[in-house]
């Protein structure tokens, strides 16, 4: 197995802590303290509901901002500032460059994902006092949330392998959107008369990755378990898609003159 | 003749880029460059700016691809990324990590060529010595001047020890002492068995330092050769100096030919004209002062080249290499 991605993913590691991207860390910290102490005082007997519901959507939030922000330079970046050539220069083919820079970007998700976690943690034990066995269901929310990221970081990194910021940001929120509702995209064209928008929205189903199986923040807020066999499925749903599209990415960049 | 293969063999290199919008039209960067560079030489490429040198180092580093033709360095395809073990490159204007201090950036490139971290730090602080950024190890880059950066740059290409070495402007940016040391980096680099390329528009570097260069001008290659050789192989000439005798004035003819210096006039004339000249010289009654050949400098040969009309051959092409 290569080392290079390695280097190159904690290189990316490094240049998002020295960029202060971790600082968003302190506003989550400032957003559950708030939130942890206002809806102390204002909810009764809802305070757990609310603070997971507040704390996972943040996480959530705050990480797909990174992912896609972050995610739409990753190539784009290295090729505008030319730190590229004198990389690819070295003994690294294109494609450990790629998974590199995917793999450093989805540790720091990972230890972003991590802290604000930990936020939460602390903000539900200032409210409930202590955790119960429900509480775990939030930890696989958590999960399903870093897989939700790891997909657009993937999306976002294609994207970023032949257009500019800008149109790689649309086309992954875009994506995103999409996915959110791609059920009911589909529901939608199950009602409607017309063959041919039924057919374009059963490909849309299928085609794009639905992020709304990624979604247990209810499940988590109410106590409700997760089924075992969810956290297999979208996880092997999640890596399936990374894995097309680190190849897609790849083949893209491999073509691709750095002008 | 030598069993080692050449340190760079390019055959027939063309690039082609698209330009416009619509519609598209191909513009030719690079046309059909054919050349050799042996193992241990210092090799020059020279021409003015959009000759085509960028788009051949780039080529060869594999961050564009060609139209046409091949290239192999040190025997081996210039796509076999095994082979950038052995090579190191210096960009154009080079840009790094600006996050990084110097000793962080020049560790994270030697850790693609599998060093222990031991030998990592050794070899870091050595180079950085080297290019004379000992006293900025941990200073981080984006405090850099362009002269640092250009020193940092030089670092990162040589700190594996590479058999090869490409640098795309390398005495770009720098104040003269900064273009003095690294001419001593490419000398020390030569002693040491090395081959070094490198793209220049400053003549005097080329002249001093290559032991060949190849001239290219709008993608073309004019000529390869020794400095001296290919200077001396465009046109030969003799300069005399003399001064009108004491009272008389120049010919209008002559006067229109000489360029005045002081209160004389220097006449350059092709080497087989000189005796004509001197004898009409002679009956125009002035005073020889000295004949003198002409040393024609590669800037000379450069700027006669770039002047031409591009159809027109150049006078020194002499594709043939070693």
């Amino acid at each position: 197995m290569s080392a290079m991605p390695g280097v190159v993913a904690i290189n990316t590691f490094r240049e998002a802590v020295r960029d202060r991207v971790l600082y968003n860390l302190v506003f989550f910290a400032l957003l559950m303290i708030g939130a942890a102490i206002l809806v102390g005082q204002i909810s009764i007997g809802i305070e757990r509901l609310v603070i997971v519901n507040l704390g996972l959507s943040a996480i959530s939030i705050f990480g797909l901002v990174m992912a896609i922000f972050i995610g739409v330079g990753l190539v784009y970046k290295e090729i505008e500032k030319r730190t590229l050539y004198s990389l690819l220069a070295k003994p690294i083919r294109r494609w450990e460059f790629l998974v590199g820079k995917y793999a450093g970007l989805v540790l720091t998700l990972l230890i972003n994902t991590c802290f604000m976690t930990i936020g939460l943690a602390v903000a539900l034990l200032y409210v409930d006092r202590s955790f119960a066995r429900p509480d775990a269901s939030i930890l696989i929310a958590v999960y399903f949330i870093l897989l939700a990221l790891a997909l657009v970081t993937a999306i976002a990194l294609f994207f970023s392998c032949f257009s500019s910021p800008m149109l790689s940001t649309l086309f992954t929120l875009g994506i995103y959107v999409t996915g959110v509702f791609a059920s009911d995209i589909r529901n939608f064209g199950a009602l409607t008369k017309n063959p041919l928008l039924k057919t374009a929205t059963t490909v849309i189903y299928y085609l794009v990755p639905n992020f709304h199986n990624f979604n247990s923040i209810a499940a988590a807020a109410h106590s409700q378990s997760i089924p075992f066999a969810l956290v297999w499925q979208n996880t092997l749903y999640a890596l399936m898609y990374v894995v097309l599209l680190l190849l897609a990415s790849s083949a893209v960049f491999s073509q691709r003159n750095l002008k | 003749m030598s069993s080692h293969p050449p340190a760079i063999d390019i055959q027939g290199l063309t690039k082609d880029y698209p330009v416009g919008f619509w519609p598209k039209r191909m513009r030719r960067s690079l046309d059909n460059l054919s050349l050799q560079v042996q193992e241990g030489e210092i090799f020059g490429f020279l021409g003015p700016n959009g000759a085509g040198k960028t788009t051949t180092l780039k080529l060869l580093m594999g961050l564009i691809f060609p139209t046409a033709g091949t290239a192999s360095i040190l025997g081996r395809p210039i796509d076999d990324v095994a082979m950038h073990r052995d090579i190191g490159y210096l960009p154009e204007q080079p840009y790094f990590y600006d996050y990084l201090t110097a000793r962080e950036l020049l560790d994270y490139y030697a850790r693609f060529s599998s060093y222990t971290a031991a030998d990592r730090r050794t070899r870091v602080t050595r180079v950085l010595e080297r290019v004379g950024l000992s006293g900025s190890l941990d200073v981080q880059l984006r405090k850099f001047s362009k002269g640092m950066l250009q020193r940092a740059g030089i670092a990162q290409a040589i700190i594996h020890e590479p058999r090869v070495i490409f640098l795309d402007e390398p005495m770009s940016g720098l104040d003269p002492i900064g273009r003095r040391e690294v001419r001593d980096i490419i000398l020390d680099l030569k002693m040491q068995g090395r081959t070094v390329f490198f793209s220049t528009h400053i003549l005097s570097d080329a002249e001093m330092l290559c032991d060949r260069v190849a001239v290219l001008h709008l993608g073309k290659l004019r000529g390869v050769g020794a400095p001296s050789t290919i200077v001396s192989m465009d046109e030969h000439g003799m300069e005399i100096l003399f001064e009108p005798s004491q009272g008389r004035s120049l010919s209008p003819a002559l006067a229109q030919r000489a360029t005045p210096v002081g209160g004389r006039y220097r006449l350059d004339v092709p080497e087989a004209d000189l005796y004509s000249v001197l004898d009409e010289l002679r009956l125009c009654d002035v005073r020889i002062l000295s004949v003198a050949p002409l040393r024609p400098t590669l800037e000379d040969y450069f700027m006669r080249l770039v002047e031409r009309r591009p159809e027109q051959p150049s006078a020194a092409l002499e594709t043939s290499t070693r």
